[in-house]
């Protein structure tokens, strides 16, 4: 019988009542009394000095009121990036400097050149029409090969070359790998692409600066998954404004997919441009706008080797991968192909010596940062196809090689660094093939065959590390931030109670699922607590929501704070009853004497504590609020098994998606239909990945593929119904709550799937197929097909 | 500038507006109706959906003046006067058919007009209706199942939600 309230019930979205009548408060929706209007104008050369601005025409166009260029922000700070890594050889990385508006030179399409602010967009836009930039065309930097090679052009004349980093990773391992696939029986390579994608929440960005010249306060509204994080950083490193003049509002968030985290240079502009002219500042940016200044996401180009040995067993696992990391360098895009990557090698097997080696690259695109699964999903992919294709090579079937060599003793300590607490991946694939119905495949790949198309099976399997992460261990992998969340919970006197959190919801449903949490250790009705998130000026200091860590780290320390509120809350009752603390018993919302029928209710604990007129004054203060900071020891590992069933058309080489099966392990689980909708969701920005979405680039440096007119974004039509699973839960050994992340797990875990199904598909029908490129397109599969 | 006005939910409204401006701006700015939403600048994502003279349009598509006269329904007039979400919407939150909500506004729109127009449809007719709705949060999944649910048909065989 499932529960209809606490922990592992699905009560219906309270938040959805907003969302479904209209009348949610997303940023745009924000106007702030005597707003004026900014409009960026971005270069549309991907490479060029700027020899000179004239604003002459311009700022006499109707509604001026000034315009910015970089000049105006000499001596101010830069967009900073909060993730350094230390190279093979002990260096630090490359960092170049990264202006507010460009300065001497424009680095991609979408740079920002000058911004118009005006009392109204149109006259801001009309404007910038008017402005006449005399940029002189260098060539552009694209291919990230050629961009390493000597004598390319610099996209950073001050830098060395376009070489960010070179990472090795374990590099004193390497000396063994290499030995190991001398030694090998056999090897597997595969040479592939991970294709560069663009986030693509549906709420575009928007940021409006605000300025009380009285208090001398910034305020800055902004579509962000983090806004203590943008305080911090906007505030220390780029503008100079210390914490408590600076507040951060991040209101309903219309979905975030890793684009909003970082701080981007229109949300300092605006901040900064309100103070200069001393009045609000608004950005709304357009989708074309989005496709050329949102950070885009993975870009990877990889080689990957397994060497096994005569019984099938890997042995070792070699890596080569090129990163691109844009112009710039975004807020975490250091860290998303290192150790968002390298340490996810391992996978569910029991690889013993594994070598990964990440060159990260400067190029006259967009820059690159975190995207749901952000490094995960590429160290899954490259992993999950060379297993394939090493099956294939055997002669042996997929699952049972990927069976053969599964972890199955916990905790595991992988070669790359991490060490998993729990897992179950035999339980996963059991659940798998139940629901896929593997036995009636053939049955299914004759009716297909019947109807002239090929018909294909993939599996894959994947692992996660989320819940990111305790604060020393990121901190020695180069992290200029701490990675633990906040709580603060505020008891009122009539028994409600009010969660201040650091995680911040953009969709992902906190404000229903978090009070289930609290609900359950109080033993008291979901209604009587609300969730309060998104605004610096009334949570405590926290990190924000990325790499599926609300509830693992800021539900941990909700349930730390709450902890808190009951030991006292028994003191307190203890008092009331007479009772000795230690025999006091919380239990269905009432305190009572263990052994006796005595009893006090929460509302009476929660009225003493704030009028206490019999209270234990010597001992407690009043009151009834506690917060908790809570930093993980370690991060969360879910896992799971997918499968995908495509159909492809021979004469067309269109793919279609028959089935999707998912089966995950999230350890505990709070709310399973939220879960479910979390992964319904990643799976469809995976089968996107796999078969639809290419942010792709001309040689010159123009984004081919922006605006939704040219990126095929995933539709409801291109997707099945999905099958998932969540019955295998092994639950985390190290948070309070037993909890996994399950953000990014769809889309971590979809993309092999569709492949190894595609490549299986196309190999039914006799063509001799390894690998195609993502995204799958028709012109692509035909072009396989036929050579 | 000229005046516009136009029945809105039902009750006449009036604002200006420059020949340039757009419905989706004209409800969202002028008129303070934030519920509809824009995603894209190229009549794609279908998020700001209403429906004019009883027809569902992308009200980026429609010029502010162009709606002179017209009776506009937007998300903020699905819901009874005291609040009750209508059949969809309740159906949508049943089945966790929202995750960021910033699509669901053109969602509820573009699948009343389906449904007004076709009250059994198959999930096939639901998908390909959809195409010019995009939604970035829920694979579109429980998005069907929902719509398929308001029209009274079984849903407890999908997958749950």
């Amino acid at each position: 019988m499932p529960k209809d309230s606490g922990i592992g019930a699905s009560p219906k979205r309270r938040e959805d009542v907003r969302f479904l009548s209209g009348t949610g408060n997303y940023t745009d929706d924000i106007q702030v009394n005597g707003q004026a209007y900014v409009h960026f104008l971005r270069s549309d050369i991907a490479h060029a000095k700027i020899n000179g601005i004239n604003l002459d025409a311009a700022s006499a166009m109707p509604g001026v009121i000034k315009i910015f260029t970089g000049a105006d922000f000499e001596g101010v700070g830069g967009i900073p990036c909060g993730w350094q890594v230390t190279d093979r050889h002990g260096e630090p990385m490359q960092e170049p400097a990264h202006p507010v508006l460009a300065q001497g030179k424009v680095r991609y399409v979408g740079d920002q050149i000058a911004a118009v602010v005006a009392e109204t967009l149109e006259q801001a836009r009309d404007a910038a029409e008017a402005i006449e930039v005399d940029l002189e065309e260098l060539p552009a930097v694209v291919d990230m090969k050629a961009a390493l090679a000597d004598g390319a052009t610099k996209v950073h004349d001050d830098l060395t070359s376009n070489l960010c980093y070179d990472w090795g990773f374990v590099e004193e391992n390497k000396p063994a790998v290499d030995a190991a696939f001398e030694a090998a029986a056999h090897v597997t390579t595969l040479e592939l692409r991970n294709n560069r994608l663009v986030a693509n929440p549906m709420e575009p960005r928007v940021a409006i600066g605000d300025f009380n010249r009285a208090t001398g306060d910034s305020t800055l509204y902004t579509t962000s998954q983090n806004p203590h994080v943008i305080r911090l950083l906007m505030g220390a490193f780029v503008l100079g404004i210390p914490e408590h003049k600076l507040r951060v509002v991040a209101p309903d968030v219309g979905g975030g997919f890793g684009t909003k985290i970082f701080h981007y240079a229109e949300e300092a502009f605006c901040t900064f441009a309100a103070k200069a002219l001393n009045r609000a500042v608004k950005w709304t940016s357009t989708r074309s706008e989005a496709f050329i200044s949102d950070a885009h996401g993975r870009d990877h180009v990889t080689k990957i080797e397994l060497a096994l040995d005569a019984d099938n067993n890997f042995t070792a696992l070699r890596t080569d991968t090129y990163a691109n990391m844009g112009a710039y360098l975004s807020t975490f895009a250091p860290s998303v192909p290192t150790w968002l990557h390298g340490t996810l090698m391992a996978g569910n097997y029991r690889t013993p010596l594994i070598y990964v080696n990440v060159k990260a690259v400067f190029t006259n695109t967009v820059p690159v940062d975190a995207y749901r699964g952000a490094g995960r999903p590429e160290a899954t992919f490259q992993l999950e196809r060379v297993v394939d294709k090493a099956a294939r090579e055997l002669g042996v079937d997929p699952i049972a090689l990927r069976r053969q060599n599964f972890i199955t003793e916990f905790p595991y300590a992988t070669p790359v660094a991490v060490e998993y607490d729990t897992g179950d991946y035999h339980g996963t694939m059991d659940a798998l093939e139940n629901m896929a119905d593997l036995s009636g495949f053939e049955a299914r790949r004759k009716a297909s065959e019947a109807r002239g198309k090929l018909r294909g099976f993939g599996v894959n399997c994947y692992i996660e590390a989320c819940g990111i992460a305790p604060s020393n261990l990121v901190g020695q992998l180069g992290a200029r931030a701490g990675l633990y969340e906040s709580a603060t919970v505020r008891v009122n006197a009539t028994g409600g109670l009010v969660v201040m959190t650091g995680s911040h919801s953009h969709g992902q449903g906190h404000e229903t699922s978090f009070p289930q949490v609290i609900a359950e250790m109080i033993g008291i009705d979901e209604s009587m607590v609300e969730i309060v998130h998104g605004d610096t000026a009334n949570t405590p200091m926290g990190m924000g929501t990325y790499g599926s860590r609300s509830l693992a780290v800021g539900g941990s320390a909700m349930v730390r704070a709450t902890e808190k509120i009951i030991a006292k809350a028994k003191k307190i009752a203890a008092h009331l009853m007479e009772a000795a603390d230690a025999d006091i018993e919380l239990k269905d919302g009432a305190f009572s004497v263990a052994g006796t029928d005595k009893s006090v209710a929460w509302g009476d604990v929660t009225l003493a504590a704030y009028v206490p007129h019999n209270y234990p004054l010597e001992d407690i203060e009043p009151g009834l609020e506690e917060t908790a900071f809570y930093d993980p020891a370690n991060f969360t590992y879910p896992s799971g098994a997918y499968a995908c069933e495509v159909e492809v058309d021979p004469d067309t080489g269109k793919v279609t998606i028959e089935a999707f099966n998912a089966a995950d392990d999230f350890g505990n689980i709070v709310n399973p239909m939220i879960v479910d909708g979390q992964v319904h969701g990643g799976i469809g920005q995976g089968i996107g990945q796999a078969l639809l979405e290419n942010a792709a680039y001309d040689e010159n440096g123009q984004l081919l593929s922006a605006s939704y007119m040219d990126y095929a974004m995933p539709r409801a039509s291109d997707v099945p119904f999905y099958g998932v699973d969540h019955s295998s839960q092994t639950p985390c050994t190290h948070n309070p709550l037993g909890v996994k992340g399950c953000g990014e797990a769809g889309a971590i875990g979809s993309p092999p799937a569709v492949i190894n199904a595609v490549v299986d598909a196309l190999r039914s029908g006799g063509h001799d197929i390894h690998h195609i490129d993502m995204p799958v397109s028709p012109s692509r599969v035909w072009q396989a097909m036929n050579g | 500038m000229s005046q516009v006005t136009m029945t809105v939910n039902g009750k006449e409204m009036s604002g200006d507006a420059e020949g340039r401006t757009l419905l989706s701006q004209f409800l969202r700015e002028t008129l303070g109706l934030t519920g509809t939403h824009v995603g894209c600048d190229t009549s794609q994502c279908g998020a700001c959906v209403v429906h004019v003279d009883g027809v569902a349009v992308k009200a980026c598509t429609m010029l502010a003046m162009e709606a002179e006269g017209s009776s506009v329904d937007t998300i903020e007039g699905q819901a009874a006067p005291d609040g009750t979400l209508n059949a969809l919407q309740q159906a949508f939150q049943d089945h966790h058919g929202l995750q960021c909500g910033f699509c669901t506004p053109g969602m509820i729109m573009s699948a009343a007009d389906l449904l007004k127009k076709n009250p059994q449809p198959t999930e096939a007719e639901v998908r390909h209706h959809l195409e010019g709705n995009i939604c970035r949060c829920t694979g579109y999944h429980n998005i069907v199942k929902a719509i398929l649910a308001a029209s009274g048909q079984d849903v407890s065989s999908i997958a749950a939600e």
